[in-house]
């Protein structure tokens, strides 16, 4: 029993790395009042260029930093459609994402066109720490991208919270028109969390197709990029909480594939469909707090004449 | 009024524009993928357009992405953004197939309008869910509607691993995730001696009822009130929640008729090849493609959807004649998307520009007045 639930605990950390990147970065851009739902697809394009690095040269970093640049273009794209031309939000994001898998799957089918698998970062286990029993095996014997997620969570509440960018970053979500008054940029800033944003997202993709899954195939993340999107609502914005949706996530996940692999007689299906009726439920769940997202979230900026 | 005129029609060139921009870069995108841009657009062209049995093609496939488009036309002029198609669509044609299997004694004529009322009833509660959860719950609906879509292809699988599998599968041990052919007497009537079939006409039908509807009723008219502008509707006495929630009911109805018509006029079977997009083929995703591109009007919409079949159809000849996978087309619809709402924030600023000149020639006008007085 004691071996399963390390088993299962250890798949949960291992598994909370892309929703973690994603789902800070979106955290990032909403604060600072840009709703961005091509999660999904920035993060499809971020996998694919990052796994493809990798098959020609065999270079981890490499593809991290192909799947990092990728992400930051598309961040730029997403920036300029609803910062500059002050788009819907709502709907350029399912924009990038119809574009997003599109394109993916396309670059795939011309560039790979079968399924192959690639050899992605390496657990390493963390000397001293990694032998503390229990916590040592369930945390620190994972890899690179995972430590890398997990150490993005206090840095991200550090500079939201406690240096004068993040502030910023929350005047401009909360009071576009006092922060600009105050001689904040608006479309600085909001081009600026965008762009990280879409950088994250890439190595979200990346965690998953040179980490976790070591391959690529069509539409890979299945949806992970909007469950992200979710989990900063259920993380009510700040990093902390953002991390326990993404463990509960997860946790869920990791149960559905142990139940899987051992054959216990669930109907896969049923055990797919669990993490999206949890999103649903906690979605639900979440109205009854009273905690309101940033006041111009999803409104473009429009300085008063 | 020069203005106006002007206005009208830079307003409709927006979406040809878009398409332009959009078959440009898709030019860049093949000539980048080493085959002739010309060559594959010709082929492109040909695949849609080429033959009789090509144009009935080109409109079967645009026939869900009618029925799509008009949930969504209802939908997003309520101001709820519905991305659910793909849910809708397949909990259509899987509540559909389950009637035909279930009652084959029935006339057809009676099976096939039950099996196309229960699509239409199911997809409006599946949607329904969703309205329901952002009326009175605040879950925002474009996530509790994709969450759907996962849900419904998930339970389509389900079903067609077990339940209503065909039984011919099992006896053979192939297992292929599919039911058996539907009975004939459920095929909807051939139009013409192709695959053209009689759930076209529904759906033309459905689009100028919409726009009666959304532009000659008076529900209607608050759906769309409530889209423009929340609080005023609000203040005016709209039970805002309310019609949210019908909207949605609608826009999931037509959904489902959809994936129902499909099942009963195209594949006469359902399948699945576990993916969420395997039955509908992205239906639900490229109706909203569509509706965008038709400005969000039931009849803009019905051009739009053929336009997007010709382009779906033409992409699976492109496909052989010079190997760009049929994916491109995905991209383009994108990037379609991203160009129309993009050059909103043109429209506007041309809009409010105009206004201002207005103003302004009022205000000297009253101005002059008083200084005459």
């Amino acid at each position: 029993m004691e071996a399963i639930i390390i088993g299962i605990a250890k798949s949960a950390i291992r598994l909370a790395t892309p929703y973690l990147y994603a789902s800070i970065g979106e955290t990032i851009g909403q604060l600072s009042g840009v709703l961005n739902l091509g999660v999904d697809g920035v993060m499809l394009m971020g996998a694919f260029s990052a796994f493809y690095t990798v098959l020609k040269t065999g270079n981890l970093w490499l593809g991290l930093l192909v799947a990092i640049v990728v992400g930051a273009i598309f961040g730029l794209l997403i920036a300029f459609i609803n910062v500059t031309l002050k788009a819907e939000q709502g709907i350029s994001g399912i924009g990038v994402y119809i574009f997003g898998l599109g394109l993916s799957s396309l670059l795939f089918s011309t560039m790979v066109g079968t399924v192959q698998t690639v050899s992605g970062f390496s657990p390493l286990s963390i000397p001293w720490l990694s032998n503390i029993p229990i916590v040592g095996e369930i945390f620190f014997h994972q890899n690179i991208l995972v430590y890398g997620a997990f150490a993005l969570i206090p840095l991200a509440w550090f500079i939201l919270n406690k240096t004068p960018l993040g502030l910023s970053i929350r005047a401009v979500g909360q009071n576009p028109e006092a922060a600009d008054s105050l001689g904040v940029s608006i479309v600085r800033i909001r081009y600026f969390t965008v762009v990280l944003g879409g950088m994250l997202s890439g190595i979200a993709g990346a965690s998953l197709s040179i980490a976790l899954l070591n391959v690529f195939q069509q539409n890979l993340t299945n949806g992970m990029g909007f469950i992200a999107v979710a989990l900063v609502y259920f993380g009510a914005w700040r990093p902390a909480t953002v991390l326990t949706g993404a463990l509960l996530f997860s946790t869920v996940n990791a149960i559905q594939i142990w139940v899987q692999v051992h054959g216990i007689n669930i109907p896969s299906d049923f055990t797919l469909m669990m993490p999206y009726i949890v999103t649903i439920v906690v979605l639900a769940a979440m109205a009854k707090r009273r905690i309101h997202p940033p006041a111009a979230l999803n409104k473009p900026f429009e300085r008063g004449e | 009024m020069k203005y106006r005129n002007v206005r009208e029609i830079s307003m409709s060139l927006i979406p040809i524009a878009a398409f332009l921009l959009a078959l440009f870069i898709g030019t860049i995108m093949i000539a980048f993928l080493g085959a002739n841009p010309l060559v594959a657009y010709q082929a492109l062209l040909k695949g849609a357009f080429g033959s009789t049995n090509a144009i009935a093609d080109t409109v079967v496939k645009a026939t869900p992405l009618l029925f799509v488009g008009l949930g969504i036309c209802i939908a997003f002029r309520a101001g709820v953004l519905n991305i659910g198609g793909e849910g809708q669509l397949v909990v259509g044609a899987l509540s559909a197939t389950i009637i035909c299997l279930n009652f084959v004694e029935l006339p057809g004529w009676m099976l096939i309008i039950l099996a196309l009322f229960v699509g239409f009833f199911c997809g409006a509660i599946w949607a329904g869910i969703a309205g329901y959860l952002k009326a009175y719950f605040k879950v925002n609906e474009i996530l509790s509607t994709i969450m759907l879509n996962y849900i419904a292809a998930y339970g389509m699988n389900y079903l067609l691993r077990g339940p209503i599998m065909d039984p011919l599968q099992i006896e053979l041990g192939s297992f292929i995730p599919q039911t058996t052919r539907l009975t004939h007497v459920v095929d909807l009537p051939r139009l013409i001696p192709t695959r053209l079939h009689f759930g076209t006409i529904v759906a033309v039908v459905f689009a100028i009822l919409v726009y009666i509807f959304l532009w000659r009723t008076t529900i209607g008219f608050r759906i769309r009130m409530i889209g423009q502008n929340i609080q005023a509707s609000r203040a005016s006495g709209i039970n805002v929640q309310k019609y949210m929630v019908l909207a949605f009911i609608l826009s999931g109805a037509l959904v489902g008729l959809g994936g129902a018509i499909e099942v009963l006029g195209v594949h006469h079977r359902l399948f699945t090849d576990g993916s969420v997009s395997g039955f509908t083929g992205s239906a639900g995703f490229n109706g909203i493609v569509a509706a965008l591109f038709g400005q969000l009007h039931p009849i803009g919409t019905i051009p739009a959807s053929l336009l997007l079949g010709a382009l779906l159809t033409g992409a699976n000849k492109m496909q052989r004649v010079v190997q760009i996978p049929s994916a491109l087309i995905g991209a383009l619809n994108g990037l379609i998307v991203l160009f129309v709402v993009g050059s909103e924030y043109l429209r506007r600023s041309q809009t409010r520009r105009m206004e201002r000149t207005e103003d302004t020639k009022y205000n000297s006008k009253n101005k002059n007045k008083k200084e005459s007085q």
